[in-house]
C-alpha cells in the first residue's frame, strides 16, 4: 500500500464517518415528529419518485425555464455518482477497481458520457451562479453564502476532473483519451509541461478532487443542499390523496392539539423541511405573499427546519423546546400573523418541486393558536360562536335557510325518493347575491327532469372555515352531525353548489367515515347536457367571458375542463383565459376562513386577481363558487368596475341559455 | 375571597316566537344559550381572577338542564358553579329570583368571603334589569349598575373603583366591598374555551342546592314568593315590511328617491 492509499483511506474514513454522523444528528430527530402512513401503495408511491424526483416533472413545469438547468444538473449529479464512486474506490484500492478493467466498449463508453456530462455540469454550474448574480428573481435569497460554496465546490469538482485527466492523457496514461474529447483538449494546455511537472499537476488535481468531493458530503447535510439526500424519498412519501384534508385530532382528555411545538409536527412535515431547496417557487405563487402579507410560505418551511435543529436535542432529552415554533420575532419562529394569512388555496403545494405540503403545516399551528390557546383574529370569536350555536357564519337564524325555496320550486328531499340531495351550503342559501345562484341551479334542475331535494331549514354549515381556521374541535362535531343527518336521510348522492363544501363532504368527511357520491353542479350540468337531458335554447350572451378557476375545485379537485366547457356550451365560444389559470390559478382571497377575516396587511387579494382579469377586457366574469362571487365583485367595485365588467356564476350563465 | 357570577340560562330570543292563543313563548326547538350580558360578567368576573387571583363562583338558578351553560362556564375557567334547581323555585318573578340568589351568595359566603357579586345588566328574555339590584338589596351590598369598565380593584383598602355609562354622561365610582356590578355589553370582549378546557367541563360534576340545602321559607320563592305576575304576552301588530326596489335599484340616490316618494304619497312626511 502506498502512503498515498494510506492517506487517503484515512481522510476518506474520516469523512464518511462525519457525513453518516450528521445524518443520524439530522434524521433522528425526524422521528420525534408524529405518525403518518406514507408507506402505503408502494407500488404508486414508486411511480410518484420516479416521476417527481428522476422525471423532475414539477422542476421543468410552467414558467420556469431555468428548472430545465436543474434537470441537467440532476441527471449530470446521478451519472457522475458513478464516477465519482469509482473515483473513491479506485483511490482505496487501486489495483482491484478501475474504469479500465471494465469491457473494453463499456469502459470507452463511460469515459465518453462522464467527460461530456462534466462538461454539461460545469454550464449548468456557470449559468446557475450567473443567475443568482445577475438575474436573480425576487423570491429567492439569491446571494447566500450557502449557494456559492456549493457551486464552487461542484465547479471544482468539474475542473479537478478535466485537469486530472488532461494531465492523465498528456502523460499517455489515459487508455480512452480518445473517448474523452474535452479532457483531450485540456491535455492540449498542458502539453508543453515537462513529465514530472505533469505528473505533480495530476497528483494535485487528484487531491483536490478528492477533497471537493468528500468535503461536499460532509458539507450536505449542514446546507440547504441536503435536499440532495432527501428529496428524493420526499417524492416517495408525497401525500398520494391531494393534501387538502388535514389530519382529524382524537379528542380526549389529555391530549394536546395542534403543532404549538415542532415536535407536534407529523414526522412527514419535518421531513419536508429537510427537503426544501429554498427555491421560492411556493412563495412566487402564494397570493399572500404577493400582496405583501407576512406570510412567506418558504420562510415557513425553513423555520421549521431551524426550529427543528435548536429544539430537537432539548425534545430528545424531554426537555422543552427552547426556540418557540410560533411568536415569530426571530430566525426559526413563525409570526402569527404569517399563520392566518394562509387563504389554503394550495397553490404553493401545487408548485413545490418536491411536493412539500405547506397548508396542514400552517392548519396544525393554527389548531394550536385556537383549540390550545383560544387565540386568534377578532374576527374569528363571532364566526366561531355563529358556526356553533346557528351552524353558518352570520348567525343568522337557521329557519332563513329555507328562504330562497319560496322562490323557485324546491322540493324536500325524501328518503328512498330523492336521488340527489341538492346542499345549496351557507352562502348559497343565506347570501341575498349567492341565493340567485341556488336558485338558477334549482331551475336548471327542475328543467332536466332531475330527482332532487333540499333539507331546507334543517341543512347545516358544512364546517370548511372551521377546520381551515384550525378549530377542528368544532369542525369534527359538525362533520359527524352533518354525516349522521345525512346517513339518517338514506342520502347516497349530492349535490354541492359551493366548492367548499364539495371539498369537505367529498374529501374531508371521508376521514369520518362517510362515503357519499358528492358532484359539483357545474359538473352534473354539463353531464346534464351532454345526455341530452337539459336542452339549451339558445346562446346564453354575456360578452366576453373570463373564467377564473376556484382553487377548491380546481387545484383541489382537479375540476378544470367541466366549468369551461360548460361556459362554451351555453355560449357557443370558449372563455377567455387568466393569466394565471388552472393548476396555477391565482386565489380570490377568501379561502382557509379568510373570507371572515379583514384584511388589513398590504394590498386586497381580490383586487389584484380582478386587475388580472381585466387586463384581458372582459364584459363578465365566470366563476362557480359563491366566495370567488362575493370576491370578484367585491373586488370589481374596488377598482370601479363594477359597472362595466358583471360577475356571473355558471349556473346563472346556464339558465340564460334555457329560457 | 371570591367572586360570584351570577347567569341564567336563556332561551335565544330572536329565534322565539309568541303563542298567539295562548299567549306564551313557544320554546320548543329554540336553542338554549347564556344571557349574552352575563357571558360579559363571566369574562369580567374571570379577568378579575386573572389579574388578582380571586377565586369565582358562577351560579344560577335554573332547570337541570342549565348544567349546561354551568359547564360552559367551567371549560372558561371559572373556579366552581352552583346550580339552584328544585320545583318550588320556578315560576318565580325578579323578587323571588333575588332572594334564591342572595341566599345561595350568603351560603357561599360562609365557605369563603365573596366580596364581589357580578351580573349581567339584563337578561334577553325579561330585559327587566331588576335581579341584580335586588340581589345587591337583599345582601345589602353596595350596587353599581351599568358599569363598561372596572378601572381598578384595590385589595389593600377593600375598595373597586368603576365607570358606569349612563345616557350622556359617565360616572367614575368608588365603592367599598362587597359590591354588585351589574355590567353592559361593552366592557369586554369574552374569551373562547380552549379544547382541553371544554373536555374538562364535560366531566364536571355540577353541584346542585335544591331547597332541602337552601332551606327557605317557601313563601319566598317560586311563583308564592312572587310579587308580579304575567299576565298576558303578545307581539304589537306590525305591518309587514316592503323592500322598494331591491336589487335592481344600484343607485343610492335613485333608492332614496322612491323612499321619499312613498312616504310622501303615504302622508309620512310632507316637502312644504
Amino acid at each position: 500500500m502506498t502512503a498515498q492509499v494510506t492517506i487517503f483511506a484515512i481522510v476518506f474514513a474520516v469523512a464518511v464517518i462525519f457525513f453518516l454522523w450528521s445524518c443520524w444528528q439530522r434524521f433522528s430527530l425526524v422521528a420525534l415528529g408524529l405518525p403518518d402512513n406514507r408507506i402505503d401503495r408502494i407500488g404508486l408511491r414508486i411511480w410518484n419518485m420516479l416521476l417527481y424526483a428522476f422525471g423532475q416533472k414539477r422542476v421543468v413545469a410552467g414558467k420556469y425555464p431555468f428548472g430545465w438547468n436543474h434537470f441537467v444538473f440532476f441527471w449530470c449529479f446521478l451519472i457522475l455518482l458513478i464516477a465519482n464512486t469509482e473515483f473513491l474506490f479506485h483511490g482505496l484500492f487501486p489495483d482491484i477497481i478501475a474504469l479500465s478493467k471494465l469491457p473494453e466498449g463499456l469502459y470507452h463508453a463511460l469515459a465518453l458520457i462522464f467527460d461530456v456530462v462534466s462538461l454539461l455540469a460545469l454550464i449548468a454550474v456557470i449559468i446557475a451562479i450567473s443567475r443568482r448574480l445577475w438575474f436573480a428573481p425576487k423570491y429567492i435569497e439569491a446571494k447566500t453564502v450557502d449557494a456559492f460554496v456549493i457551486l464552487g465546490l461542484v465547479a471544482t469538482l468539474m475542473i479537478a476532473f478535466f485537469s486530472l485527466h488532461g494531465s492523465g492523457i498528456a502523460l499517455g496514461e489515459e487508455a480512452a483519451a480518445a473517448w474523452m474529447p474535452i479532457s483531450s483538449f485540456v491535455a492540449t494546455l498542458f502539453r508543453d509541461l515537462p513529465a514530472v511537472t505533469l505528473a505533480n499537476v495530476k497528483l494535485i488535481f487528484w487531491w483536490v478532487h478528492a477533497f471537493a468531493l468528500l468535503g461536499f458530503l460532509c458539507y450536505l447535510p449542514y446546507s440547504k443542499h441536503m435536499h440532495i439526500l432527501t428529496s428524493i424519498p420526499n417524492c416517495f412519501f408525497k401525500s398520494i390523496d391531494k393534501v387538502n384534508t388535514q389530519t382529524p385530532e382524537v379528542f380526549k382528555k389529555d391530549n394536546v392539539y395542534g403543532a404549538g411545538r415542532v415536535d407536534r409536527m407529523r414526522w412527514k412535515d419535518l421531513f419536508d423541511s429537510y427537503s426544501c431547496t429554498e427555491c421560492g417557487r411556493c412563495t412566487d405563487n402564494c397570493p399572500a405573499a404577493n400582496t405583501g402579507k407576512e406570510l412567506n410560505p418558504r420562510l415557513v418551511i425553513h423555520d421549521i427546519k431551524i426550529n427543528l435543529l435548536h429544539n430537537g436535542k432539548l425534545i430528545k432529552q424531554g426537555k422543552a423546546p427552547e426556540l418557540s415554533l410560533i411568536g415569530g420575532g426571530k430566525e426559526g419562529s413563525i409570526k402569527e400573523d404569517a399563520i392566518w394569512a394562509c387563504t389554503t388555496c394550495g397553490a404553493c403545494m401545487e408548485v413545490c418541486p418536491v411536493s412539500i405540503e405547506h397548508v396542514p403545516k400552517l392548519v396544525y399551528m393554527r389548531r394550536d393558536l385556537v383549540e390550545m390557546q383560544a387565540k386568534f383574529p377578532d374576527e374569528l370569536l363571532s364566526l366561531f360562536e355563529n358556526l356553533e350555536n346557528r351552524s353558518n357564519p352570520w348567525g343568522i337564524i337557521p329557519a332563513e335557510r329555507s328562504r330562497w325555496v319560496a322562490e323557485v320550486n324546491a322540493p324536500s328531499f325524501e328518503k328512498d325518493k330523492t336521488e340527489y340531495l341538492f346542499y345549496t351550503g351557507c352562502a348559497g342559501s343565506l347570501d341575498t347575491r349567492n341565493k340567485r345562484n341556488t336558485e338558477a341551479i334549482a331551475r336548471i334542475l327542475n328543467a332536466a327532469g332531475v330527482s332532487w331535494g333540499t333539507f331546507g331549514k334543517d341543512e347545516k354549515c358544512c364546517g370548511d372555515s372551521a377546520r381551515r381556521l384550525g378549530n377542528e374541535y368544532l369542525f369534527d362535531r359538525m362533520a359527524r352531525e352533518n354525516i349522521r343527518m345525512m346517513q339518517e336521510a338514506g342520502v347516497k348522492k349530492i349535490i354541492v353548489e359551493c366548492p367548499h363544501g364539495y371539498n369537505t363532504i367529498k374529501n374531508d368527511y371521508k376521514q369520518f367515515g362517510a362515503d357519499f357520491e358528492v358532484i359539483h353542479h357545474a359538473e352534473l350540468i354539463l353531464q346534464l347536457i351532454e345526455s341530452g337531458k337539459l336542452q339549451l335554447k339558445n346562446k346564453a350572451d354575456a360578452g366576453k367571458i373570463i373564467f377564473h378557476d376556484s382553487c377548491y375545485l380546481g387545484r383541489y379537485n382537479g375540476i378544470f375542463d367541466q366549468p369551461r366547457k360548460l361556459i362554451e356550451k351555453a355560449t357557443g365560444k370558449a372563455p377567455m383565459e387568466m393569466d394565471r389559470r388552472r393548476e396555477t390559478s391565482f386565489c380570490c382571497g377568501a379561502g382557509g376562513g379568510r373570507m371572515w377575516m379583514e384584511e388589513t396587511e398590504g394590498t386586497r387579494i381580490n383586487i389584484a386577481r380582478v386587475t388580472e382579469a381585466m387586463k384581458s377586457d372582459p364584459d363578465t366574469i365566470c366563476v362557480c363558487c359563491p366566495y370567488c362571487v362575493t370576491m370578484m365583485e367585491d373586488g370589481l367595485t374596488d377598482i370601479k368596475a363594477s359597472d362595466k365588467v358583471k360577475v356571473i356564476e355558471i349556473s346563472e350563465l346556464v339558465e340564460k341559455a334555457i329560457k | 375571597m371570591q367572586i360570584v357570577t351570577c347567569i341564567k340560562q336563556v332561551p335565544d330570543t330572536t329565534q322565539v316566537k309568541i303563542d298567539p292563543v295562548k299567549g306564551t313563548l313557544i320554546r320548543e326547538g329554540v336553542p338554549s344559550i347564556i344571557n349574552p350580558f352575563d357571558a360579559h360578567a363571566l369574562e369580567e368576573s374571570l379577568r378579575l381572577k386573572d389579574k388578582y387571583g380571586f377565586k369565582v363562583t358562577a351560579i344560577s338558578m335554573g332547570p337541570p338542564s342549565a348544567e349546561v351553560t354551568l359547564r360552559n362556564a367551567i371549560a372558561l375557567g371559572v373556579d366552581n358553579v352552583i346550580l339552584l334547581s328544585d320545583r318550588v323555585f320556578g315560576g318565580a318573578d325578579t323578587l323571588a329570583t333575588s332572594m334564591v340568589l342572595a341566599t345561595a351568595i350568603k351560603k357561599l359566603n360562609e365557605e369563603d368571603e365573596v366580596v364581589l357579586v357580578l351580573c349581567g345588566k339584563q337578561t334577553i328574555d325579561g330585559d327587566t334589569a331588576q335581579v341584580g339590584p335586588g340581589i345587591a338589596t337583599r345582601l345589602k351590598y353596595q350596587q353599581l349598575t351599568s358599569v363598561d369598565h372596572i378601572e381598578n380593584v384595590d385589595l389593600k383598602n377593600r375598595t373597586i373603583t368603576v365607570r358606569c355609562k349612563f345616557e350622556g354622561r359617565y360616572e367614575i365610582l368608588n365603592s367599598c366591598f362587597p359590591a354588585m356590578i351589574a355590567v353592559l355589553r361593552e366592557i369586554n370582549r369574552p374569551r373562547y374555551p380552549t379544547v382541553p378546557m371544554r373536555l374538562m367541563s364535560q366531566d364536571y360534576k355540577v353541584t346542585v342546592w335544591d331547597n332541602k340545602v337552601m332551606q327557605m321559607n317557601e313563601n319566598e320563592i317560586g311563583l308564592k314568593g312572587s310579587a308580579t305576575a304575567v299576565r298576558r304576552i303578545f307581539s304589537p301588530d306590525r305591518a309587514m315590511g316592503q323592500i322598494l326596489g331591491g336589487d335592481d335599484v344600484q343607485d343610492p340616490e335613485e333608492a332614496a328617491r322612491m323612499l321619499i316618494n312613498k312616504l310622501i304619497s303615504k302622508n309620512l312626511i310632507s316637502l312644504q
